[in-house]
């Protein structure tokens, strides 16, 4: 008889599921900063250009203590806030009217599309003449412009809610009105998030394009500012809060989608 | 309380414009506590009916409408469970069971109470708080099912409840609708295209012919409510099954040659 022989079958998509330790999400980070680090402190590029990570964080540490950064960050957190809930707001009950009701559609859909593909940016100066150069005509911008994406992802979640779902509602009894409030709603929530996220960047773009054309205080201002002095490393301070206000701003929305989307 | 199909006929238009005749010349009367059945070969209009009965859909020509005494006072209901199951996928079993009694503004007390009652009923006790997507295909409907029989319907309508089930989690689930059919007696129209079903469920089997879906046949059931399956009936059963099939046979080949 025959050698009997042994040949295991192994996994062989097992690299579809590789674990990676924890520590390597920052290792790329970590490493990058190194490496600057050294090249500023090297002196192979002048600090004007690229100044030390150890530099910008002395320097932040400064201007959060005399107040700077506070002031800037409140002028700026309230405009965005502000515009961004009233944008979201109108969004998504435009959103929801233009996706119910057939009037609607007909008439505003139109409307909404016509006006979509303007840069938002571009209206600044026509707002600043209707509004003035305060804090109105800056909100508006932003509002504008996260209203846009907000609609148009409120609309098509509303025309992809399964249909069966409106006629088994309607079946146990509900009214116009709660077919809209725990149907259609609920229905177009992932689609309505969708679009919440993708305005968040829109907002922080306008924001800073708005603050630096037309305003005294806020992180975009600052920038410009300190760009124009050419103090890079106070520069890069806006730019790194900026960059942690678009983390914060994200994490904030995941987490509200997961308090509120709780079956998905 | 009776439910009466009169002269219903319903002509779609399709995306060619040409008219389609779904349904055609409908009569029938659903008596109290009788337990109706639609079989017929796919496209004849059995869900066309299904939906118009429901009040999901107008009737070209005709109507429905229930018929008995105390009408003024109240307004009738009507139970759905749908072949798409169509539970909300936002809401906990129990959250989808009571919708319909939260709708008719019910306390929270009386909710609970007739919640928990029908969940009990269709087996579904500890998964109140489990969402759609985390139940089986039979779970799901089951849920559906619970949901239709707790607004207490005068009418409920069950649109192949069980088609995409397996084959026997389908049978387990006939045997519990029987059960749960003989503590509600409540009157019902149920639609499929599984003859065996048909005459294992049904007070009257009604076969629909297709182009236009006309009544081809009434048929009475004439065996025991409960227990079909048994070996004494085996005979008759069979006879009936026979019956109903070689009325569908010629309708069905020639729905599938349309594809
Ligand atoms: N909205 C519609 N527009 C046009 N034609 C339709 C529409 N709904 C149904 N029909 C047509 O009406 C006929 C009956 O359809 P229906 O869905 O009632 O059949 P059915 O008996 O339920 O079939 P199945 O067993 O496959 O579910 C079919 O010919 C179908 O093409
Ligand atoms: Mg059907």
């Amino acid at each position: 008889m025959a050698q009997q022989q042994k040949r295991m079958i192994t996994n062989r998509v097992a690299f579809l599921e590789q674990k990676v330790p924890a520590y390597a999400s920052v290792l790329g980070i970590v490493g990058l900063l190194a490496v600057w680090e050294i090249i500023a402190r090297m002196g192979w590029v002048s600090p004007l250009f690229l100044p030390a990570p150890t530099t910008i964080v002395t320097d932040g540490w400064a201007m959060l203590v005399n107040g700077e950064i506070i002031d800037n960050l409140f002028a700026s957190l309230y405009r965005i806030v502000l515009g961004y809930v009233l944008g979201a707001s109108f969004g998504i009950i435009i959103g929801l009217l233009l996706g119910f009701s057939r009037w609607a559609d007909a008439i505003g859909t139109p409307v909404v599309y016509s006006i979509y593909p303007i840069p938002k940016i571009a209206l600044l100066p026509l707002f600043i003449l209707w509004l003035g150069i305060g804090e109105l005509s800056k909100v508006t911008i932003i509002a504008l412009g996260v209203f846009f994406p907000v609609v148009i992802n409120t609309y098509s979640g509303v025309k992809n809610v399964d249909e069966m779902l409106i006629k088994a509602a309607v079946t146990f009894g509900s009214n116009h009105l709660n077919v809209i409030r725990k149907v259609i709603l609920p229905g177009s929530l992932p689609m309505i998030f969708a679009g919440l996220k993708l305005a968040a960047g829109t907002s922080l773009l306008l924001l800073v394009a708005a603050e630096m054309i037309a305003a005294q205080q806020g992180i975009g201002s600052m920038v410009l500012h300190y760009g124009n002095l050419m103090i890079t490393s106070k520069l890069m301070v806006g730019v790194l809060i900026l960059s942690l206000l678009g983390l914060t701003f994200n994490r904030t929305l995941q987490w509200l989608e997961k308090k509120l989307l709780p079956w998905n | 309380m009776k439910v009466v199909i009169e002269d219903v006929s319903k002509t779609f238009i399709d995306s060619k414009k040409k008219e389609v005749k779904a349904l055609e010349n409908i009569n029938f009367t659903i008596s109290d506590e009788e337990f109706i059945v639609l079989v017929g070969p796919s496209g004849c209009g059995k869900s066309t009916l299904l939906n118009i009965v429901g009040g999901l859909l107008s009737p070209t020509t005709g109507s429905v409408y229930f018929e008995g005494e105390g009408l003024e006072e109240r307004t009738p209901t009507l139970g759905i469970v749908f072949q798409e199951i169509a539970l909300f996928p936002w809401r906990t079993v129990y959250e989808n069971v009571v919708y319909g009694l939260q709708e008719r503004k019910l306390s929270k007390a009386e909710q609970k109470e007739k919640g928990q009652y029908y969940i009990d009923m269709v087996g579904l006790t500890g998964f109140e708080n489990a969402y759609p997507k985390q139940l089986s295909g039979g779970m799901k409907q089951r849920a559906g099912i619970a949901r239709a029989l707790a607004i207490e319907p005068h009418l409920l309508l069950m649109d192949e409840p069980f088609s995409a089930l397996d084959a026997q989690t389908r049978t387990i689930m006939q045997e519990e609708l029987l059960t749960i059919w003989n503590r509600t007696k409540l009157s019902t129209l149920y639609v499929t295209h599984n003859i065996q079903e048909a005459v294992y469920l049904a007070d009257r089997v009604i076969v629909l012919s297709r182009h236009p879906g006309k009544i081809k046949s009434i048929i009475d059931i004439d065996l025991p409510k409960n227990g079909r399956n048994n070996e004494e009936h085996r005979e008759k059963f069979e006879q009936y099954a026979d019956e109903i099939w070689q009325l569908i046979r010629h309708d069905a080949e020639e729905a599938l040659k349309e594809g």
